[in-house]
């Protein structure tokens, strides 16, 4: 197997004097699914942000495809369009439609036209289950609906690899389902991808591996089986202890 | 007052009023915009023009920046766009309302960004949006679309101030006032009857942008 297809070589971060990114390690191979688990602030969605640099960093270097991240301009905004991110908080653009949130990225960066993202959208729209609310508003459909907006929003750009950051957080338990279904989908399908989540259920069903993370650590990493059933460092015994009893 | 009205064209100066302030708030939309836009920019540079130009025009009086454009500009400067003089002062009284509201413009436009939430300009650049292209995609129309009522409230005010303008020989509606007023007597009922004409001008865009801040508003 060649280079991982995101490489993070000692990459280090401060908000302040908070030291939340420590000499942080981590390749993702092509095809593969990384979960990113820890405890509230260990620093899990600054890690997934500086991927696509929403955050910067102070020193390492950031590589997807062989490409160090640029610092800024066009050539960021060309590497963004190849790296999906999906937020806690579904972000779609509120002031558009549906079919318009999924269109706009290949219209104005891959340059489409109208007709054919019209079309790739639509397909999209129903591969994840939303196809007939396409004229609607973001404001107009359940949260877990505007998650699945989002994720089709990010898969026209045909990324190389997705960031998901607490996607199903923000959600009602009966809609977590229906946005895991359709990432345990994307999963099988090959994508590449980075997930924030403390979901178990989907860690066992579609991950590669499971990265623990503790106080702007990778303190962990191993299969979600191993890492669910043998964990070997305290914090992480303690860590799952926690979220295991309930 | 029947003569009075016979005497002079009312009309014509209201209309002049009219011009005056669609140009000046043509104007100060499309530099307001620039500025508002200069204010959210991550270059410090632009953003330090954009704040003092904000604060030094929004603290002139607006009958200085007036006067000076006769006074200053075009009789020691030579800053003249007409041979005409009354064409030359419509000229400037139509620019220095514009620079003079492109302040307020700006503000208004900036609690519109506020009402944009950080997520939604973090998700247009995650789809590789430009910077450009994220402002006049995203963040931009929302912002207008919350900033719809302040915007109003400006270009009231902007109408109400055009009569500033009289002070360089404008001959629009307050100019004529003035001209009535001096040559004429009884002129009680000519004063009431301006007013009433810049409340025409002005109540029915009151409410036409109320509704149209509740109707363009972003639902989230
Ligand atoms: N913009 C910011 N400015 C200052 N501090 C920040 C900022 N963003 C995050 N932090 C701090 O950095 C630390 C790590 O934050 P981060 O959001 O990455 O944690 P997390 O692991 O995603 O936590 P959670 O599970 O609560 O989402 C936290 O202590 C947080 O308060
Ligand atoms: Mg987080």
């Amino acid at each position: 197997m060649g280079d991982p297809l995101v490489l993070m070589k000692d990459v280090n971060k401060h908000f302040g004097d908070l030291h939340v990114l420590q000499d942080i390690n981590l390749g993702v191979d092509k095809g593969e699914v990384v979960i990113v688990i820890g405890p509230s602030g260990s620093g899990k969605s600054t890690l997934c942000r500086t991927i696509n640099r929403l955050e910067t960093f102070e020193s390492g270097t950031i590589t997807i495809d062989g490409r160090p991240l640029p610092e800024e301009g066009k050539a960021l905004a060309e590497l963004r369009a190849d790296v999906g991110m999906v937020f806690q908080s579904f972000n779609l653009f509120a002031h558009k439609t549906i079919l318009e949130n999924v269109t706009l990225g290949p219209v104005k960066v891959r340059k489409m036209s109208k007709a054919d993202a019209d079309k790739h959208a639509i397909a999209l729209l129903e591969r994840v289950g939303v196809a007939h609310q396409a004229d609607k508003y973001p404001a107009q459909l359940s949260g877990g609906q505007q998650q699945r907006v989002a994720i089709a929003r990010s898969l026209a750009m045909n990324p190389k690899v997705m960031l998901f950051d607490e996607p199903t957080s923000a959600l009602d338990p009966e809609m977590i389902n229906e946005v895991l279904d359709v990432m345990v989908e994307l999963a099988k399908e090959g994508m590449t991808m980075v997930v924030v989540t403390h979901e178990m259920g989907f860690a066992r069903k579609a991950a590669n591996r499971v990265v623990f993370m503790a106080d702007g650590q990778i303190r962990e990493q191993s299969t979600p089986e191993d890492f669910f059933t043998h964990p070997t460092s305290d914090r992480a015994k303690d860590f799952l202890g926690k979220i295991l009893t309930h | 007052m029947g003569d009075i009205l016979a005497k002079y064209n009312l009309f014509a100066a209201f209309w002049m009023t009219i011009k005056l302030s669609a140009l000046g708030a043509v104007g100060a939309l499309l530099l307001g915009t620039l500025l508002a836009v200069m204010r959210v920019s991550p270059v410090t540079t632009l953003r330090a023009i954009g704040t003092s130009y904000v604060n030094v025009v929004r603290n002139t009086p607006l009958t200085l920046l007036m006067v000076f454009s006769i006074l200053g500009a075009t009789f020691t400067l030579g800053l003249s766009f007409s041979d005409q003089a009354t064409t030359n002062a419509f000229i400037w009284a139509c620019i220095i309302i514009a620079v003079y509201h492109a302040a307020f413009v700006c503000e208004a436009l900036r609690s519109g960004f506020n009402t944009v939430p950080q997520g939604q300009a973090e998700a247009a650049r995650s789809i590789g949006l430009t910077f450009a292209q994220s402002l006049s995609q995203v963040i931009l129309p929302q912002a207008f679309r919350g900033a719809v009522a302040p915007l109003g409230s400006t270009l009231i005010a902007l109408i109400k101030n055009s009569t500033v303008a009289a002070a360089i020989g404008v001959a629009d509606a307050a100019g004529l006032m003035k001209t009535i007023s001096e040559n004429e007597t009884g002129t009680l009922g000519v004063f009431g009857l301006f007013a009433i004409g810049f409340v025409i001008l002005t109540l029915p865009l009151g409410l036409w942008f109320t509704s149209l801040s509740r109707r363009l508003a972003v639902k989230r």
